[in-house]
């Protein structure tokens, strides 16, 4: 493996991923695949996780495409050089940022969106100019096998490389120096990819998980209850069963509130998912045995198995749980303590909304908060008393669409973000210029030391050309500042 | 432990909101800009004691850098923290996009030895002004500054959101054990890592500010006057701030065989007209701050093929801890003083046969914070910025660069990252919240199972913004 980055690391010194050519070329390689592809990559997602091929369409090739098309339009302005405003002072001086590739990325992908995952994060280091390793989990395998295979034929393989494998082969690309290390995953192996980063000084960006909280407050048109809980219950079970980092984990709900809202729910379910939503794999399944039997054993809990209002059933060999709702499970169990990561949605009652806000802080902060309200109050302290890495009203999912909305975490939830130009901006290093000409000095810059020269260092420090010129006039009088010569 | 019990009043403190303010922010920095006006005496004499600084140095390099710091992020912090729009596709009509810069919460500063208001007090302005609490942990190696700001800030700043803790490394390493949320770090690369493994264990972002050796390229220019110029620069980059303990000084050179002797001639010339004719009568420059690092330049000069490079200077003062300016043509490249980074009044001149391979040399390196570069070559600048990697690129000047509140200051690879001044500064210390504001009407169906191929081509159409599509799907007159 040694080799295979030393090879890596000479082509990027060679130059050739820092042309536009070379990206453009690059992105449109990946454009091709998705399209040539489709069937295979639509395959590959049932076969991991049951995906519907719309579902397949919507979370992973769609939204890949949307980025792409993004990137091309964009490149050529992320690319350039900008100027950097200059106080007058700096007599013709001049300053500019321009961004340059961090050299060789390596991008840690995950199971759950393994296509998007992967190619998203790709698209940013390759629009950067950067050098890539990718290393799909090998929790998709059908997944993972398809971008070993076939992405090769469509992009440069010196520069690009699809590595597949397991927890050796993970750390064993992380003994590797990298100049950049883009991992999406729990946090518990965030921080063993961070402290293996820490050891050559490589920045990380971290895209971790946390129980995103939905608030539902009491609304009070019927057409705003219907849409809140449609776009809910969607955003729990309907992408990838519950198995993604930005799903709603949990429901908050006024108790008053609790029963119009699960009767919706229940309608709700039945009308999007159907009454077979195995069959007609409207709900994804769970990735595998261990997961599977991790959510069995969240529902199993004596604790927590008599609050299950509405499904609950569970079927080993398909690897499926039908969407699952619960009332107040107690608040110390692990169904509320830990990311469910599955279709099963604790509601948790409230005396009031607003409690909500305490409730949210006293858990680590999450990807995301999900409020439905329409109380401008209310939503005004959402933003501004807690935190998360992003909060959205009246939906939920739909910020991982948006192209110029900033997609990471905080605190336990990660570090760094992406998507549109904060891709770029996350593989890139802006690095400033300063030029500056050699006609004219100021000599005040150099010894020996007068107090002359402090006072007219004073005010060029505070702008105060007015001040320097009466100094250099001789009418201010330089006041003693100092006794040491 | 009383590390922890300041932790937790300083989480305390952020919970309660109040470092949110903006009149709370700003309250902090004019306070910060009091405490350096009615205590500029007292830092001079501080800066004086553990590093001989002169007090204009101390004026350019600390005083003046803080009070312009804080100025400039007064007059721009209402800019600042306000939401910035995002503009968002009609797809997703009606919604509203904006970007709202939050505190990260509790921040650890660690400041280092060579700048020790600065660089404890330019990441302090930045953590306030993003709505933080802070404990700020200066050097203990710079201990009549330390003494400085233990005794003084808390008669200043808010003492509880805003901590100042001295100590050795147990202290620092206790510091280490604690959760915070952001530590930004200014050192060596060695204790660079030791922060960010630490800081791994609680997922803590870190800016890291380090060093390594910043390199000046000094081509043939077209006259006299502007080879002077240059070189009052380069004498003034390396042996003006600190004595060349700086992170930005000027390590070595790198000038043409044939240019070298002309260069330090002039070179010579500005040594002595800026610091004195010899040791004895050295002035207007630092000193070594301790005995370690006094050792380590002068076992770097002991070196015999190094000592034998010395063509100006070479003396030293063990008491006084001072090391004269000293200037060394083309010692040993395996030599420590060409692998390591000096921080300290040695100047080595590297001779090649065409400027252009220094480009080559300075690649073989680890990145450095700063290349500077001395040309008046179209041509050659462009090379410099595409071949070479450096966290900036500063032609025909030394140091400036850390003035312009409008450029980032970090490194990359070796020399760290993150980045910090002005603007920067605040982003930093900030997390950028993204909040998206939807409406309940209207509702887009195809989103939702159950599936059909009209939703699947609904989809389709709405990624690529195909609104014309859209409708004409919508109006039955496209085939899905």
């Amino acid at each position: 493996m040694e080799k295979e980055v030393m090879a890596l690391r000479e082509c990027y010194r060679s130059g050739k991923t820092k042309q536009m050519s070379w990206r453009r070329s690059q992105l449109r390689g990946l454009r091709d695949f998705l399209k040539e592809k489709e069937v295979e990559i639509f395959r590959a997602l049932n076969q991991d996780l049951g995906k519907h091929y719309v579902e397949a369409f919507r979370d992973e090739v769609g939204i890949l495409n949307k980025s792409l098309n993004f990137v091309f339009k964009e490149l050529k302005t992320w690319m350039s050089t900008t100027e950097a405003k200059l106080p007058i002072i700096a007599l013709n001086s001049s300053a500019q940022l321009v961004p340059e590739p961090l050299g060789l990325v390596l991008v840690i992908s995950t199971w759950n969106f393994p296509l998007a995952l992967s190619l998203e994060p790709l698209i940013g280091a390759i629009a950067a100019g950067n050098a890539v390793v990718l290393k799909p989990s090998e929790l998709a395998p059908a997944c993972s096998s398809l971008l070993v295979n076939s992405l090769p034929n469509y992009l440069d393989n010196e520069a690009i490389k699809v590595i597949e494998g397991g927890p050796a082969v993970g750390e064993q690309l992380l003994q590797q120096k990298w100049d950049k290390i883009f991992f999406t995953g729990s946090p518990r192996v965030g921080r063993i990819v961070m402290s293996a980063a820490a050891k050559h000084l490589t920045p990380v960006t971290l895209e971790l998980g946390g129980k995103c909280p939905a608030v539902l407050d009491s609304l009070s048109r019927s057409w705003d209850k219907e849409a809140s809980v449609k776009r809910i219950i969607w955003a729990k079970y309907g992408s990838c069963a519950g198995q993604a980092c930005i799903s709603v984990d949990y429901l908050l709900v006024e108790k008053a509130f609790s029963s119009t809202a699960v009767e919706l729910m229940k309608v709700m379910i039945k009308k999007v998912f159907g009454d077979n939503p195995k069959e007609s794999q409207s709900v994804a399944r769970i990735i595998n045995k261990h997961h599977f039997l991790r959510l069995k054993n969240l529902l199993t809990d004596e604790m927590v198995k008599d609050s299950i209002i509405y499904g609950g059933s569970m079927d080993e060999d398909s690897l499926f749980v039908e969407p699952t709702i619960l009332l107040d499970p107690p608040l110390h169990s692990k169904i509320m303590t830990e990311e469910i990561f599955g279709p099963v949605i604790p509601i948790i009652t409230l005396d009031k909304i607003e409690d909500s806000i305490d409730f949210i802080n006293s858990r680590p902060k999450p990807l995301a908060i999900y409020a439905f309200t329409n109380n401008e109050v209310f939503k005004e302290r959402m933003i501004s008393e807690t935190s998360s890495g992003s909060v959205v009203f009246n939906d939920a999912i739909v910020q991982f669409a948006a192209d110029t909305l900033p997609f990471g975490g905080i605190g336990e939830s990660g570090i760094g973000k992406y998507h549109g130009k904060f891709s770029f901006d996350t593989f890139s290093h802006y690095k400033s210029i300063a030029r500056r000409n050699l006609y004219t000095d100021f000599w005040f810059r150099f010894p020996p030391w007068t107090n002359y020269k402090l006072e007219l260092l004073e005010t060029a420090f505070n702008y105060d050309y007015f001040g320097m010129l009466l100094v250099l006039l001789g009418l201010k009088r330089s006041r003693k500042r100092f006794h040491i010569n | 432990m009383e590390e922890s019990v300041a932790v937790a009043e300083l989480r305390e403190t952020f919970k309660s909101g109040r470092t949110r303010s903006v009149a709370w922010r700003k309250n902090q920095l004019r306070a910060l800009i009091d405490l350096i006006n009615e205590n500029e005496d007292s830092i001079f004499k501080a800066l004086h004691q553990d590093l001989g600084k002169h007090p204009v140095e101390s004026y350019r390099d600390e005083v003046g850098v803080i009070l312009k710091s804080a100025s400039y992020t007064l007059s721009c912090l209402d800019k600042w923290v306000a939401p910035r729009k995002s503009e968002l596709p009609w797809l997703l009509f009606p919604a509203k996009g904006e970007v709202q810069p939050e505190p990260l919460g509790v921040v650890l500063i660690f400041a280092s030895w060579n700048f020790p208001i600065t660089l404890a007090l330019d990441p302090l302005i930045g953590a306030i002004s993003a709505g933080n609490t802070v404990l700020l942990k200066p050097s203990e190696l710079a201990p009549a500054c330390l003494s400085f700001l233990i005794e003084t800030i808390p008669h200043y700043l808010d003492n509880k959101a805003i901590k100042v803790v001295g100590g050795r490394v147990e202290v620092a390493e206790r510091l280490l054990q604690l959760k915070w949320d952001k530590i930004f770090f200014t050192g060596s690369p060695r204790v660079g890592r030791l922060v960010m493994a630490a800081a791994a264990r609680y997922l803590t972002p870190v800016t890291l500010e380090l060093g390594a050796k910043c390199p000046a390229i000094v081509d043939i220019l077209s006259s006299p006057f502007k080879t002077k110029v240059a070189a009052k620069r380069i004498v003034g980059g390396k042996w003006g701030p600190c004595t060349g303990q700086a992170c930005i000084s000027i390590d070595y050179l790198l000038v043409e065989e044939k240019f070298a002797s002309t260069l330090i001639e002039l070179l010579k010339k500005y040594i002595k007209r800026f610091y004195g004719e010899n040791i004895k009568d050295l002035k207007s420059i630092a000193r070594i701050v301790n005995k370690h690092n006094f050792q380590r330049l002068h076992n770097l000069l002991k070196d015999p093929n190094v000592a034998a490079s010395v063509v100006y200077g070479g003396s030293v003062d063990e008491d006084k801890l001072v090391i004269e300016p000293t200037i060394l043509l083309d010692p040993p490249l395996d030599s420590e003083i060409m692998t390591e980074e000096i921080f300290g009044p040695l100047l080595p001149i590297i001779t090649v046969k065409k400027i252009e391979e220094s480009i080559d040399f300075i690649n073989s390196k680890p990145n450095p914070l700063v290349i500077y570069a001395f040309t008046e070559d179209e041509t050659f600048k462009k090379r410099i910025l595409s071949e070479t990697s450096s966290g900036t690129v500063t032609f025909n000047d030394s140091m400036i660069q850390f003035l312009c509140d409008t450029l980032p200051f970090g490194g990359v690879g070796q020399s760290g990252f993150g980045r910090y001044h002005g603007k920067y500064s605040f982003d930093t210390f900030s997390h950028e919240k993204a909040v998206l504001h939807r409406g309940f009407f209207p509702e887009l169906e195809p989103r939702y199972p159950p599936w059909t191929n009209f939703k699947l081509m609904f989809i389709k159409l709405a990624y690529k913004f195909d609104y014309l599509g859209l409708i004409l799907l919508m109006m039955g007159l496209k085939k899905s």
